[in-house]
């Protein structure tokens, strides 16, 4: 059975469609990478599956339990780690994870003992007795999390765990999230990062206005989207088509220009190294005067183009948070 | 295959909480508030010099200046009335507490768990009375330094001082709709406030309304922070309270009622 079965989710705000149709399977066991721009409705879908929202039409179901039928028994096996930290800043580290145990009407001496196990899971221990306004944003995050843990949810909702953190407290994030995988704790996580999802996800998702437009593992995806990027930059917009031909016969799909400049032309190239030095031989035999060339990974704007032939709206309306 | 690892949620899955159930989780709740308090220096210092602020103000810029009918010696007539401001004032902290949970996502995290949606709002409601009971002591202790006694009875004094902090009570519902319909703590901050000065000040609080201009005497004789003020200061002077008491016991149970539901229909699909 699967742990997240959702079909034919509806929820429109006006005139925004927040979702529009979304299917959703999750087997027991694996994490799934909601990947979307913003806006994309990626919140909306797990403000559904968590019981805070009630859908305009569709079905969902947590565990085998209706989500719209029986909400509070969902409520028993998930967890919830929305887009903001939401701790009692004023409670300390302990406080705030038996504060979540009362809740669960766990007696004092389990909720205690859970709450240590948790504090030292995720690296709280000496913070454990200081009021979490003193907390960096990582370890927020973390006290975050592990309030969403105390009663061992069967599914664990993660909405951009990792928004508004450093580069740093990132990679300890994923290596936390990664753990909670390898327990076997259902996860679904929202990202607009394609290499977070890639880090992190055994399938992914990609949603965009409401619908899934693709499903599958992270690598059955960059097989579609194609391997690494190259963009070049050159001089002069007039140069353009001397600079496709140029590269044309190095990537392997559509070279894309970007309409602002008009002078920088991104396209996929094949997996594994020689294709820049190539490429600026080229570039440059053919006198097409480079500024910058630049060979990167894909990302959620590389598979939204490729998907849908448009870029992802980065200034898209927010969804009602 | 991956073996799965099949999790058993360590709490029973529960239906519609009971009514056990449902005053366990307010009084969780209500023990966040407590247990907080005391760690909140703006909160504290609201609740405490707010009000010996109000009493010596009142007490010494207006009470040499106004006479009240019947009353010998004025503060006798005003101090009821002071407290009954300003632990009316006292339940816009929550509002703007609310609004604050709201922004951070806490009221969400509330909202995923299963406990009642009503135990959320009367426990915040709840520990607001053992809040507003602190700066009454405060106040009580600075009117009684001043000269102010209480005229009747034990009863009466209990009696006037557990009336306002039901009508503060009542408040506080209307205080929690506030708090959820507004969309930030700064908009919080003004909504929770603004309106409490006419409804206040628009009453006999202060003032006989006999002395205000005649359109203005039957909005401040019906208003119901009238009914608390009169009800408040005869019990306090031991004067029979009449039908004043009655309304005050009206619009307490009326405005809870009317507040509670509104609020917590509100709660349940905050956001939504």
């Amino acid at each position: 059975m699967d742990a997240v079965a959702a079909h034919g989710l509806v929820k429109h705000y006006g005139e925004t469609k927040a979702l529009d149709g979304l299917d959703l399977n999750v087997p027991a066991g694996t994490v799934l990478g909601l990947l979307g721009p913003n806006g994309a409705g990626k919140t909306t879908a797990v403000r559904v599956l968590t019981t805070l929202l009630v859908p305009d039409a569709g079905s969902a179901f947590i565990d085998g339990v209706d989500v719209i039928a029986d909400p509070q028994t969902v409520r028993g096996r998930i967890g919830l780690t929305g887009q903001y930290a939401a701790v009692e800043e004023r409670m300390t580290g302990r406080e705030n994870l038996e504060l979540i145990g009362r809740y669960f009407h766990m007696n004092k001496g389990t909720r205690s003992a859970r709450a240590t196990e948790l504090l030292e899971r995720f690296d709280l221990v000496e913070a454990a007795d200081r009021v979490a306004t003193t907390y960096s944003g990582g370890m927020r995050r973390r006290l975050d999390i592990a309030m969403s843990l105390v009663a061992r949810p069967t599914v664990l909702f993660l909405d951009e765990p990792t928004t508004g953190l450093d580069p740093r407290s990132r990679i300890g994030m994923w290596g936390v999230i990664e753990e909670l995988g390898a327990d076997g704790t259902t996860v679904v996580l929202t990202t607009q990062y394609l290499e977070e999802a890639d880090q992190l996800a055994d399938n992914v998702v990609v949603i965009d206005r409401g619908v899934k437009i693709a499903e599958g593992s992270v690598d059955e995806l960059k097989d579609r989207i194609g391997g690494d990027r190259i963009s070049v930059s050159i001089a002069r917009a007039e140069n353009i088509d001397l600079a496709r031909s140029a590269l044309a016969g190095l990537v392997t799909g559509a070279i894309e220009v970007d309409p602002e400049s008009a002078t920088t032309l991104t396209g996929p190239i094949r997996a594994g190294g020689g294709v820049l030095p190539e490429a600026i031989r080229a570039l440059d035999e053919a006198g097409a005067e480079v500024v910058d060339v630049e060979v990167r990974r894909p990302t959620l704007d590389d598979v939204f183009l490729t998907l849908t032939g448009r870029r992802t709206e980065a200034d898209g309306e927010e969804v009602p948070a | 295959m991956t073996a799965q690892i099949t999790q058993t949620a360590q709490v029973a899955p529960r239906g519609k909480p009971s009514l056990v159930d449902g005053w366990r989780d307010a009084s969780t709740e209500a023990m966040r508030h407590l247990r907080i308090l005391p760690r909140n220096p703006e909160l504290i210092g609201f609740a405490t010099i707010q009000p010996v602020m109000f009493v010596l103000l009142f007490v010494y810029v207006f009470g040499g200046a106004i006479q009240v009918p019947g009353f010998a010696d004025y503060n006798q007539f005003l101090i009821p009335g002071i407290f009954a401001q300003t632990i009316v004032f006292g339940s816009s902290f929550t509002a703007v507490g609310l609004a604050d949970d709201l922004s951070k996502g806490l009221v969400d995290r509330l909202r995923s768990l299963p406990i009642a949606r009503s135990a959320v709002l009367i426990g915040r409601t709840f520990s607001d009375i053992a809040r507003n009971a602190l700066t009454f002591a405060i106040m009580l202790i600075v009117a009684f330094l001043i000269g102010f006694r209480f005229e009747g009875s034990l009863l009466g004094a209990l009696g006037g001082t557990a009336l306002m902090l039901a009508f503060s009570y009542s408040f506080s519902w209307i205080q929690a709709f506030v708090g959820l319909s507004v969309g930030s703590v700064e908009a919080a901050n003004a909504a929770s406030f603004i309106w409490m000065f006419p409804i206040t000040f628009v009453s006999s609080a202060f003032v006989d309304p006999n002395s205000m201009p005649s359109w203005l005497q039957p909005v401040a004789e019906h208003n119901p922070f009238t009914r608390l003020a009169n009800s408040a200061r005869a019990l306090y002077n031991g004067i029979d309270a009449g039908s004043n008491l009655w309304w005050c016991l009206f619009w307490i149970a009326a405005i809870t009622v009317v507040f509670a539901t509104l609020s917590i229909r509100k709660f349940s699909r905050v956001a939504g």
